[in-house]
């Protein structure tokens, strides 16, 4: 896209951009991204690098890295740049106007605990839960709209309906799936209908935790705002480590009490990627259920092979049929 | 042969090849400290050193079958991380009372953490490193990271660091970057003949103490040029860049080499020639983070803040005086080859811009791996198999 003119999926030019701020968080293909758009554009480029979860934990030193580094060099060429001053008033509004919506983004999340599950945690998920809140967090609008979802998706559970799909509603829970990966971006659509013509829904989901694990807990604090969007980095589910991304796994198969967990395995992202193989197995053996495998990818439509993961994903909810059977 | 060169070639080849780490075994039962395993590119050996630890290079499987490695990783993961998980189930690694996982790339990263699920018992730290190179910002980052990797190594039985101990006469300064240069000829000198063997005695510092390493190092030119057998030959002279996280095969240099070449640099263990030198004045700690974020190697696992690398890499191969650049790009990494761009010089540059072992990339024909993952799901789809070690 970049070298035929930027032109972007609605056939509009995008404009350059003013400044290149790499957050270089749980992705190493990021820095080496960034290195070349900085041949491409005359900007400013700042870099933020948020440290790994290596053992599990946020440590006060590596908290002390990413502040030091938003205060000293983020916020001083975004100041540059913008021509406006870093005001810290308004951060600590937006923050808690963003932990006021997390609330409600957590009670949506978390409603896919009920049998039928209101809601579809992984394609729902990234489709009409999630990005809001990436783009509009912090703001009055995106309260809003997690307030409003909140009460719609509380009515769906009073009435005990599944989760709607872009063909309808699904008419029965058949399978109650927990998903890692993220998911194939190319043939959004048909991927969603293989998993809602089975009555498969996803009542959990990894992917919708890179743009942060709310659901364990983690709320934006106002009164520690650049400790706060510390924190929020570097517990993004890509950065923490594969221990606690096995913990979080069962913990979803377990509390949402789903027939296994699926792997979406994708050719673009080896952050995601290298050790699943592992993951799958840790989890089935601490779950007792069946795992799933699928690859795909998240860009290249190549590598979406519709007929092969529907045999795949068919295998898989069979195995599960047979489980029941003799549990 | 002369007599001098075969046995040091021999013991150069013996330890570079010994992934069963007898060599650290001997190490460990004379000495009784702790063999410490790492993963490219660049840890800190200079203070496991101090700390009376052996550090030991790990580079994978070489020859040895990877079966239970393979079913950890899909088929478009690189070679390296499945062979390491080889040599650790097969015991290979028992010698080592841990691992570090220096921060590289995603995968490195990740095995850090299959490390830790494995080997529970183990030590097995991912070292994260700064990529913001302010001494005030990274610098107080890495310098913490240091401290709790010395905690760490207590903790397990080493000997405790001091200011002392890691003073300038325990060895905190690294094999010279001249030293390991010695392995290829010099620059725009008469080359002395055709030795991609010279990869065994890099290799062979990875298992051994620095000091065992330096005298190999120290022994090597004079006996190359003693050698009776040894026959200049007129060969371009070409760098080779982009192996420098798993090796490259020697079966590969030999073929460069009877194809024509002289490989008069590289990147091939780079440990050795990360960091240009370490002052051994004031804090061994503070040193060794200053050094890294201020005197290392442009790198492509590092971020390339003020565009060194290409230049680097031009100024390179002008000083070895290099007639052209091989880049040995491999698939599944990122990092060697994504960034891999010219920059705007003069035509005095390399003769000829060349990428060795390109192999086209295809689609995978299908997707794989049912419910219970075997080893290595659509094994072949991706182009080229794994280089082999040696």
């Amino acid at each position: 896209m970049l070298e035929s003119g930027n032109v972007g999926p609605t056939g509009e030019r995008l404009p350059d951009p003013d400044l290149l701020l790499l957050s270089y968080t749980g992705c190493f293909t990021f820095m080496k991204w960034f290195e070349l758009l900085r041949e491409k554009y005359d900007c400013p480029v700042v870099m933020l690098h948020v440290p790994y979860q290596g053992d599990g934990v946020v440590t006060v030193p590596m908290r002390k890295y990413v502040v030091d580094q938003l205060r000293d060099k983020v916020i001083p060429v975004l100041e540059q740049v913008s021509g406006r001053s870093y005001d810290e008033d308004l951060l600590r509004a937006m923050l808690a106007r963003s932990a006021k919506a997390e609330d409600d983004l957590v009670h949506v999340l978390q409603a896919a605990r009920n049998r039928p599950s209101p809601i579809d945690a992984y394609f729902g998920g990234v489709y009409y839960i999630g990005p809001i809140f990436t783009a509009f967090r912090g703001t009055e609008e995106a309260v809003g709209y997690y307030e409003a979802l909140r009460a719609e998706v509380d009515e769906r559970v009073r009435l005990g309906k599944g989760p709607v799909t872009p063909d309808g509603e699904i008419p029965e829970e058949r399978y109650r799936v927990v998903v890692e990966g993220p998911p194939n971006w190319t043939s959004f659509r048909e991927f969603w209908r293989m998993f809602a013509e089975e009555g498969a829904v996803v009542v959990a989901s990894s992917y919708t935790k890179v743009g942060g694990v709310y659901d364990l807990g983690f709320r934006h604090d106002p009164d520690h705002p650049l400790e706060t969007l510390a924190d929020y980095c570097m517990g993004c589910y890509t950065n923490l480590n594969l221990p606690s991304r096995v913990d979080m796994l069962v913990r979803y198969v377990e509390e949402y009490q789903a027939d296994g967990l699926l792997i979406n395995s994708v050719k673009s992202c080896n952050s995601f990627s290298a050790g699943q193989l592992m993951i799958l197995r840790e989890v089935e053996k601490r779950t007792g259920r069946p795992g799933g495998f699928i690859e795909s990818d998240l860009v290249d439509p190549r590598y979406f092979s519709a007929a092969n993961i529907k045999n795949r994903l068919e295998s898989w909810f069979q195995m599960i049929d047979q489980r029941r059977r003799t549990a | 042969m002369s007599a001098g060169l075969a046995p040091l070639l021999a013991r150069a080849e013996e330890l570079a090849f010994d992934t069963g780490l007898a060599s650290v075994r001997a190490w460990k039962e004379r000495t009784g400290g702790l063999a410490i395993g790492f993963l490219p590119v660049y840890v800190p050996r200079e203070l496991l050193h101090a700390m009376g630890c052996l550090p030991v290079g790990i580079l994978g499987s070489g020859d040895i079958e990877i079966i239970r490695g393979d079913a950890f990783y899909q088929s478009y993961i690189c070679h390296l991380p499945r062979s390491v998980i080889e040599l650790g189930l097969g015991g290979r690694l028992d010698p080592l009372d841990g691992v570090l996982f220096p921060a590289i790339c995603d995968v490195i990263r990740n095995l850090s953490g299959i490390w830790k699920l494995q080997f529970p018992d183990k030590l097995s730290r991912y070292l994260d490193v700064p990529q913001d190179f302010d001494g005030a910002i990274g610098g107080t980052f890495y310098r913490h990271e240091l401290e709790e990797l010395v905690r760490d190594l207590e903790a397990r039985g080493a000997r405790r660091s001091t200011r002392q101990r890691c003073g300038p006469r325990s060895g905190l300064q690294p094999p010279p970057r001249g030293r390991a240069g010695a392995l290829r000829p010099a620059p725009r000198a008469a080359v002395e003949g055709p030795d991609g063997r010279a990869l065994h005695g890099l290799r062979a510092g990875l298992v051994v103490p620095v000091e065992e390493h330096l005298e190999m190092l120290a022994a090597y030119p004079g006996r190359v040029l003693a050698d009776e057998e040894r026959r200049p030959m007129d060969q371009a002279r070409v760098m080779l860049v982009g192996s420098f996280c798993e090796q490259p095969p020697i079966g590969l240099l030999k073929t460069l080499e009877r194809a024509g070449c002289y490989i008069v640099d590289d990147d091939l263990c780079q440990v050795h020639r990360w960091i240009r030198a370490i002052p051994t004045d004031g804090d061994p700690l503070d040193r060794l983070v200053d050094a890294f974020l201020h005197d290392a190697i442009p790198h492509a696992v590092r971020y390339d803040e003020k565009a060194d690398k290409a230049r680097d890499l031009v100024d390179r191969v002008h000083a070895c005086g290099a007639e052209g650049l091989l880049f040995c790009a491999r698939r599944s990494a990122t990092r060697r080859s994504s960034t891999s761009r010219w920059p705007s010089r003069p035509s005095s540059g390399p003769a000829s811009r060349g990428r060795a072992s390109s192999t086209p990339r295809t689609p995978a024909s299908s997707t794989s791996s049912g419910s219970r993952p075997g080893p290595s799901p659509t094994r072949s789809s991706c182009g080229a198999e794994p280089p082999e070690q040696r």
